[in-house]
């Protein structure tokens, strides 16, 4: 890869200035930056690692939410976050594999917002709140297609706020070569209604499953999505997959979240 | 009672203690002082022609030490291809020039272009980017089919076409096999492909290139499965140097399952540049230039037919081929999807009539070469998936249609009509076995049970046969082979008494440090532990043909034998001079030698303190020492043979199928080492099954490679794989080589996919799914669920 | 460059780095540990995996840099002090749980990680734990039994053998 100048800032303070040049990227778990970075599709002139600043890292709760912080690993959340938030902490451990899990952050993974990570489908299911250095961001405002969202340059996530769900799962249908998802889905109720979110099977990337929440607000059962079909328009198509199936997987892995979630 | 460290003991493997402490030493663990490092700039683009290449940008770069091009290389030869086969019309295949460094035109995406040599890997890289080239991109040809019309756009310009050659098997036959079907009471026909798929052994390709001015000698350190098939190929052919100033080093190998067999243009590489900048010249892969660049496996598509009459026995089977060969013919390449492929044709089976046609084509993908099993596994894959198709299509019992056309125990040496004579086998009763360690007769139970659970649960059944034992030089020359198949060994026993003993064979994961030394114990009568196995390095090990085609033991093992029992046949000769007996009355056991019917006797390491102390010797008939080197050249290929059940359950839901259980019954004739031979079945049906479930190399219509990575090339994982049971007690022994052994390695990657996929289709049809026939491997979920909603 | 420190199986070690310097190449190419294995670039094999504070990591998708003063364990730390083979790697040995040996270091490592986490796992735990650790030699089969074994569990009873 290309060299770049890294540095390893202690405090949010010191991250946000260091990113101030337009040659600095930031540098979470690099679970997916690095590899990028090996294949120089990716070549930062200045690389600021998140992973010594303290603020930025553990889970708590706050009343009705969950706060994790942007730098905490997938293994971190798994742990920590299954007292209170027991879905999305078997999402946290479903990712990737347990190396990768000791190395990649919740925060990498949404700012990266690959069309088949776990974690997009967890906040915008959730409806969370993204914390950067400047603002708050509604997850429904925040992802804006694949690899793209409402970050600007040198804006960085500090936290994510979750509200807690009466009940939720995640459920992931493995592609077996990247151990992304093929398609997973993962669904939340809440008082107001339930929300579905799905990754892994649009060019759009994340998205909600209207027709779902809808269904699954007026009868919280897997039965009630059985006769939904998602179309297949707009369906990744690629050597693990057809649009047509991963569209079907849409309504399997809804299912199986809710059965989860019972 | 077996020595616990002689043949037939399960004797733990003594290269473990150097690979599970860190201190196995690989090429690229090999760092010599003054390294500088290589990285190839590569096509980006299927097909085109070079215009231009300007390099003198990228020259002026820090730490550049010289950028080769093709005309570096005037005035070497090309990458020269080991086999020569003729069609079906006499006249020999199309060969290409493969060049080390792309001359004129790219081929495939990963050809190289230019070389750029600089004191650090990513300086070197770093100048790459610097590197102007003019490429103007040409029509790619990647579907065979289309490779052969008579428009398409030509890989070789000089060449008549994309087809390499025509290859009919056995031609004369032809007709009469057309015959046969005319009057066939059943024709039962199936396409299908076999996928390509890349070898991906865990350790990259490397080489590091050496020179010494004032000998004016050669060293390449490489990761080869036979250093003197490299020296010989890129001495003799690429670079015109004699062997004797080119010694090849292939060190701890982390795998190869045959794609580290071929002479590459890296390896030419280094060895050229590190006389040309007088440093050594170090070159690593990595596993994306790894996809791109090592030779790739299988990639055929046919149409088989079967013929029976009305008691369903088999008639005739007849073929229709096309072969990937990729942009240019890797060193074997042309034999597998003939010689390798055409002559198992006929399985287990007494089928009387065979044809077998066979297009290879170019195209503009990587060269495509053996791969674990080579040609066998593409050959039954076909044949059991037909013959199961044909018990469906006849509605008769599966296992029942195989047993009325097996090849019967008292039928051996068999002549089958596709030139191979089978030694020995017993087909019924590895079936036999098999069905019993599977519990078949209770499998309905287990399919109602799944079946209350929402899954569908499947068996499937799979014969194979394989010709191992590579292989008869006289016969292989007559097919084109240009090299002998021979393997050799000297046996040096060493003054007091320990023996180290030198192979031409290559272990790469195989252990042959531990089972060499289990053979020579076990002869002479001495501890293992006193025995050294060397191994990979042309300047100490006799001329040896190197390790594929499950040859170490047959061969290798083979010549191993016959050296020691040189040693022993001299040994006896000074036991008797010692003993005042005559060398016939010696025997030797346990590592004592006496004189028969009497209490006198010398013990080992007497001998062999003599051999080299001669001072009570007879010298005036024998040589003092104690040294033999042997040549083994086998009479025949060896047959290892068995039955394969895989138990699936899938999930209608997905089209998922998860592996239960999988029996793999073989006749590997005697074995050594029970745990080696176990262990190597394991990881051919993992690379069997992952062929059939997961594993897919698939390029886009312009030639990108879209499997490139680990991210998309899916390699089996530890929780895609389960429930291996492994079998080895039916023995028939090998008959034509001293040990009685066949060979085991690559059985395991030629029974199990068509097991696999007979499994899948057993499940859909005891759903209802009766309208599939066949579903192309690899069957991933999305597969199998457009098939069950098509 | 910068010059890096970190507690090698159990002595302090240090080489100056690059910003790109992945710890991978701090051990192997700096240090010499070459007991890690490097065989892949887009973080899949696990072959690189070593024990950062305790943790498996995959040494080729971190920086040497962001790592400094870490304590890391490599396969070269994990036989006994006399010198002979540790306990998960009596296992492998005795299981015959490696074949080339290129993946071992990783699976060794890895194991270590697992049984720090979970000292007595099933079957169906070890695959799943594994499944970032390919292996193209075993078909798994045996390095599942050698971390049974490992773990004290009966290594003999896999499912459906």
């Amino acid at each position: 890869m290309h060299n770049f100048e890294f540095v390893k800032p202690s405090t949010l303070a010191e991250a946000v200035a260091a990113l101030g040049t337009d040659e600095a990227q930031p540098l979470s778990g690099g679970q997916t930056l690095i590899p990028s970075m090996k294949a120089r599709l990716n070549a930062p002139g200045v690389l600021v690692s998140l992973t010594g600043i303290a603020e930025l890292k553990g889970v708590c709760r706050e009343g009705d939410t969950l706060v994790i912080g942007a730098a905490t690993t997938h293994a971190t959340v798994a742990a920590d976050a299954a007292a209170d938030f027991p879905g999305l902490a078997a999402l946290a451990g479903q990712i990737g594999d347990p190396a990768v899990r000791n190395r990649g952050t919740i925060g990498g993974s949404l700012a990266n917002n690959d069309p088949s990570a776990c974690y997009p489908s967890a906040a915008l299911g959730t409806g969370a709140t993204i914390v950067t250095n400047a603002r708050e961001i509604a997850a429904d405002d925040y992802f804006q297609g694949m690899f793209t969202t409402a970050l600007e340059e040198g804006e960085i996530i500090t936290s994510i706020r979750f509200p807690i769900p009466q009940r939720a799962a995640y459920a992931k249908f493995l592609q077996p070569a990247s151990r992304f998802a093929l398609t997973g889905v993962f669904v939340a109720q809440y008082a107001a209604g339930v929300r579905v979110a799905v990754t892994g099977a649009s060019e759009g990337g994340v998205f909600r499953w209207a027709e779902a929440e809808a269904a699954l607000s007026a009868q919280f059962n897997a039965d009630a999505v059985a006769g939904l079909s998602h179309p297949a328009d707009g369906m990744i198509s690629d050597l693990h997959g057809t649009s047509e199936y991963r569209a079907h997987l849409v309504r399997v892995m809804t299912q199986r979240a809710v059965r989860a979630a019972q | 009672m077996p020595k616990d460290d002689g043949i037939g003991a399960s004797t733990k493997r003594r290269e473990d203690l150097r690979f599970l402490t860190g201190n196995g030493k690989y090429t690229d663990d090999i760092n010599l002082r003054g390294q500088s490092y290589v990285h190839f700039l590569r096509s980006d683009v299927a097909h085109g022609r070079i215009n231009g290449i300007d390099t003198a940008a990228a020259a002026a770069m820090p730490g550049v030490l010289k950028i080769f091009t093709a005309a570096d290389f005037a005035s070497a030869g090309g990458i020269p291809c080991g086999w020569q086969v003729t069609d079906r019309f006499g006249k020999p295949m199309q060969e290409p020039k493969h060049p080390i460094l792309a001359d004129g035109k790219v081929r495939h995406v990963g050809d190289p272009i230019a070389a750029v040599v600089a004191e650090t890997y990513e300086q070197a890289r770093d100048a790459a980017e610097a590197i102007d080239l003019d490429i103007e991109e040409l029509e790619p040809v990647i579907d065979m089919k289309a490779a052969l019309a008579p428009d398409a756009p030509k890989v070789h310009d000089d060449l008549t076409s994309n087809l390499c050659y025509d290859w009919g098997f056995v031609e004369e036959n032809r007709e009469a096999v057309n015959a046969a079907f005319d009057s066939a009471a059943h024709v039962v026909s199936l396409e299908l492909t076999n996928n390509r798929l890349v070898a991906n052994p865990m350790e990259p390709r490397v080489a590091v290139g050496d020179y010494d001015p004032w000998g004016d000698s050669h060293t390449l350190y490489t990761t080869s499965q036979n250093p003197h098939v490299i020296r010989l190929l890129m001495g003799a052919f690429v670079l015109n140097i004699p062997e004797h100033k080119l010694r090849v080093v292939a060190p701890d190998v982390g795998g190869g399952f045959g794609s580290k067999i071929y002479h590459y243009a890296e390896e030419a590489f280094c060895t050229y540049a590190a006389k040309v900048l007088k440093r050594p010249v170090k070159w690593t892969s990595s596993r994306s230039e790894a996809f791109i660049s090592d030779a790739h496996g299988r990639d055929h598509k046919t149409t088989i037919e079967l013929a029976l009459d009305a008691d369903h026995n088999f008639l005739a089977i007849r073929t229709d081929t096309y072969a990937n060969m990729g942009a240019y013919l890797s060193t074997f390449a042309p034999s597998i999807p003939t010689w390798l492929h055409g002559t198992l044709m006929a399985g287990n089976y007494k089928t009387p009539l065979i044809y077998v046609n066979v297009k290879a084509v170019f195209t503009n993908t990587v060269p495509v070469d053996a791969y674990r099993g080579a040609g066998r596994p593409e050959a039954t894959f076909q044949l059991e998936r037909l013959v199961d198709k044909a018990a469906r299509e006849l509605g008769v019992d599966p296992v029942e249609l195989r047993r009325k056309n097996f090849i019967k125990p008292d039928q051996f040496p068999y002549q089958t009509p596709v030139a191979v004579v089978y030694d020995t086998g017993n087909y019924d009763a590895t079936l036999d076995k098999m069905l019993e360690l599977a519990d078949y007769a209770n499998f309905d139970a287990r399919v109602a049970e799944s079946k209350a659970r929402g899954k569908l649960r499947g068996f499937g059944i799979a014969h194979y046969i394989e010709a191992c034992g590579i292989a008869p030089s006289n016969l292989v020359g007559q097919l084109g082979a240009r090299a002998g198949l021979y393997e050799s060994a000297s046996v040096r026993v060493n003054a007091t008494g320990s023996i180290s003993v030198y192979t031409g064979s290559h272990s790469h994961g195989q252990g042959h440090e531990t089972t060499f030394a289990q053979v020579v114990a076990d002869m002479i009568g001495v501890d293992a532990s006193s025995i050294e196995i060397h191994h990979g390095d042309t300047s100490n090990t006799p001329m040896g043909m190197g390790t594929y085609g499950s040859r170490s033991l047959a061969v290798g093992g083979s010549a191993i034998v016959k050296a020691t029992n040189k040693i022993i046949d001299k040994a006896k000769k000074i036991a008797a001079h010692l003993l005042e007996a005559a060398p016939e009355d010696i025997e030797l056991k346990d590592g004592k030698f006496s004189v028969a019917g009497t209490d006198k006797s010398v013990d080992w390491t007497g001998v062999t303190l003599a051999a080299y102390v001669p001072h009570n010797y007879p010298l005036e008939d024998l040589e003092p020492g104690l040294e033999e080197t042997a040549f083994y050249d086998p009479s025949n290929f060896t047959y290892p043979s068995g039955a394969y059940g895989c138990e699936i359950e899938l999930d209608p839901e997905t089209g998922k199928i998860d592996i239960l259980r999988f029996i793999a019954a073989d006749d590997f004739g005697n074995i050594v080492n029970p745990m080696i031979v176990e262990g190597q079945v394991h990881g051919g049906l993992a690379q069997g099954i992952g062929q059939a479930l997961l594993e897919s190399c698939v390029y886009d219509d312009q030639g990108q490679l879209l499997s490139g990575s680990f991210m998309d090339y899916a390699m089996p994982r530890a929780d895609d794989v389960r429930g291996f049971t492994v079998d080895h007690s039916c023995i028939t022994p090998c008959t034509h080589n001293p040990l009685g052994v066949k060979g085991c390695g690559e059985a395991g990657a030629i029974g199990s996919p068509p097991a696999v996929v007979n499994a899948a289709i057993d499940a859909l049809h005891r759903a209802g799914h009766s309208h599939i026939t066949h579903i192309d491997m690899p069957l991933t979920p999305s597969r199998v669920w457009a098939a069950m909603n098509r | 460059m910068a010059h890096v420190k970190m507690k090698v199986n159990g002595r302090e070690m240090g080489a100056s780095v690059e910003g790109r310097t992945l710890l991978s190449s701090y051990l192997r190419d700096l240090l010499g540990l070459t007991g890690t294995h490097v065989g892949c670039d887009t973080s899949q094999c696990g072959a690189c995996v070593v024990l950062v504070n305790g943790q498996a990591i995959k040494s080729c998708t971190a920086f040497a840099a962001d790592l400094d003063g870490a304590e890391v364990t490599t396969v070269e730390g994990m036989a006994n002090s006399d010198g002979s083979l540790g306990r998960i790697q009596q296992a492998f040995q005795d299981y015959h749980g490696l074949q080339c040996g290129f993946c071992t270091p990783g699976m060794v490592m890895s194991t270590a990680a697992l049984l720090a986490e979970n000292p007595k796992p099933t079957e169906e735990e070890v695959r799943h734990y594994l499944e970032g650790n390919i292996c193209r030699c075993t078909g798994y089969q045996n390095i599942v039994r050698a971390v049974m074994a490992a773990s004290g569990q009966d290594a003999g009873a896999l499912a459906a053998e």
